[in-house]
């Protein structure tokens, strides 16, 4: 299988030194770029690639970029939304602690072709020690002409900085992280109009994910036919997984596009730990549908298989549950997590992920009323599509998928249900 | 307010942004290191250097979970609580860590050594359980190695 993105990976570490990203084909696609290449032919390759958002929403990449405008009396911004914070996600993580120099040279192609002089890199405050590997990096760039006035000659200017978020799943929206990146507190804001028009300091700006920029430099490498080819007809190339849970070797793996789920928890990760059965995935990170085994074996890896069988590839977090798992504590988890971060702005939300954790709650002691398993539908209901942002989808959509496939482990929790368990066993 | 380094530092970062307030959240983070966590003078200080109102930076300090306005242990251990971790056993090694040093969620040791916290989703979901202590990671815990964690901070 071809790698894309982790060719470096097994330097643990070494492709940090500018040297060793050189000797290793670094830096070769930004010359080519900055030489070959007028901005709208990097829009247009990129667009060949049918590269796709890696950070959950999956919006075509070279799309994103066209609504830019040309012309901008403000000045443009790219920012790289390293705010990895998907429960069950840590593959932006290992790309910026293995290769920081991949996503730098994507970022400064991605910044010429929409004609951005400062960039941004926006992670978690608690990568505290990538974000001085990242640091360093650019440092080294700078150092070698690739950051700065004139790059390699060609009168493009660009300045690179890193910026540590603090703690807030909710900055990883692109407009609640352009706030934040402004000194405010993480609210998402209205759109439109779009960040690609009006974004930071109210320049027209692209925000995208650490995955998405790292592919660039290989797409201009080998263009995007080439990148489009390793992968599915509408999911081009490669992306990688988070797998964490129970197999027997959770890691990140990069894998082809269209690649089925079951091969990835079969052999890549050794299988399910300790020979159990599999008893449920949820495939893009916490927020998405989860999926029944039966459902685990039809899914391929590419954005139509997943919205095919009622789920999305999100972040690429796929995690992992054998037969010993109560879906319906799982479920209680995410949904303690969704309450905590809720961003307190929107009515729907801040109401209604404390209300579905307090119904929760005592269900979690087996004191449920009869109804309550309705009541926890009909409240994620209410969040569903009339929250502010997609943080209330996020906390509905796993509610309502976990009940419709796993019901017998919400129903055990009904105060009443359990006495007629017990008076059965007696 | 703060050391020679920090105050350039502070100076540096704010040259990033073409407006002051975007440097509040890097610039919390000094506070911190210098005073443990945000103290009120903190708070006035870095509102005067970023020609903000200090309501403006006490309400972005209470926004993120990364700031304290309250003094914390030495070392501040975060175990993650969320679902990767919890499937492989991350309430065993909180309620490990509480009986070990005899002191609840959200609560100090009473020598200042340490503060215990249950945090979000890390990002370590592949190396879980995990906890970080300060801003150390520490991937694929167990309680035996969280016992010669804790024995090794003073």
């Amino acid at each position: 299988m071809t790698k894309v993105l982790t060719n470096r990976f097994h330097l643990l570490g070494g492709a940090c030194d500018i040297a060793v990203y050189e000797e290793t084909g670094g830096y070769k696609a930004l010359p080519k770029a900055l030489k070959e290449f007028k901005p709208e032919q990097i829009i247009d390759e990129v667009k060949k690639s049918v590269l796709r958002g890696r950070g959950g929403a999956g919006f075509a990449t070279g799309m994103k970029w066209s609504f830019v405008p040309k012309e901008s009396k403000r000045p443009k911004y790219l920012v790289c939304n390293a705010d990895e914070s998907e429960p069950g996600t840590g593959k932006d993580r290992d790309l910026m602690r293995y290769d920081p120099h991949q996503l730098i040279e994507g970022m400064i192609i991605s910044a010429f072709a929409i004609g951005s002089n400062a960039s941004y890199i926006y992670i978690r405050g608690e990568y505290w020690y990538i974000k001085e590997i990242l640091e360093k990096a650019v440092a080294q760039a700078y150092a070698k002409g690739y950051l700065g006035k004139n790059i390699l000659g060609s009168g493009f200017d660009h300045d690179m900085y890193v910026h540590p978020g603090a703690g807030a799943y909710i900055c990883g929206e692109e407009t609640a992280l352009l706030e934040s990146l402004e000194g405010k507190r993480g609210h998402p804001r209205l759109k439109p109009p779009f960040p690609a028009v009006v974004g930071l300091y109210g320049g027209p700006t692209v925000v995208n994910n650490v995955e998405t920029l790292a592919v660039v430099p290989h797409v201009i490498l080998n263009g995007g036919e080439w990148y489009k080819a390793l992968g599915t007809e509408k999911s081009g190339g490669t992306k990688l997984f988070t797998v964490s849970g129970h197999v027997n070797k959770p890691g990140n793996y990069e894998v082809p596009m269209g690649y089925p789920l079951m091969s990835l928890i079969e052999n890549e990760c050794g299988g399910m730990r300790g020979g159990r059965k599999l008893k449920a995935c949820i495939p893009g990170g916490s927020s998405v549908p989860i999926l029944t085994a039966e459902e685990c074996g039809k899914m391929t890896l590419d954005y139509e298989s997943a919205a095919s069988l009622g789920t999305m590839l999100g972040s690429g977090g796929v995690i992992v549950m054998d037969e010993t798992t109560d879906i319906f504590e799982t479920t209680r988890n995410v949904t303690h997590f969704y309450k905590h971060e809720s961003c307190g702005w929107c009515t729907p939300c801040r109401e209604g992920t404390r209300w579905l954790y307090k119904v929760f709650e005592r269900m979690h002691r087996y004191e449920g009323r009869p109804g309550d398993v309705e009541l926890l539908y009909d409240l994620a209901d209410k969040i569903l599509g009339k929250s502010f942002c997609a943080l209330g989808d996020a906390a509905a959509m796993p509610v309502q998928s976990a009940i419709k496939k796993f019901r017998e482990d919400f129903e055990r929790r009904i105060k009443t249900n359990l006495v007629k368990i017990q008076k059965a066993a007696d | 307010m703060y050391s020679q380094a920090n105050e350039k530092k502070l100076d540096e970062i704010i040259t990033h942004y073409p407006v002051k307030r975007s440097a509040i959240l890097p610039a919390l983070y000094i506070a911190q290191e210098e005073h443990g966590y945000v103290t009120d003078e903190d708070v006035k200080y870095l509102a005067q250097r970023l020609d903000l109102r200090v309501n403006e930076v006490e309400e972005i300090v209470t926004f993120y979970t990364m700031y304290s306005r309250k003094p914390v242990g030495r070392h501040k251990i975060q175990v993650c609580r969320t679902l990767s971790c919890m499937l492989l056993g991350a309430e065993e090694i909180t309620e490990h860590i509480e009986h070990k040093l005899g002191c609840g969620i959200n609560e100090t040791t009473a020598d200042g050594r340490f503060t215990l916290q249950e945090v979000e989703c890390l990002g370590y979901c592949d190396l879980a359980p995990c906890l970080q202590v300060n801003f150390d990671y520490h991937e694929k815990v167990t309680t035996e190695s969280v016992d010669r964690l804790l024995d090794g901070l003073k």
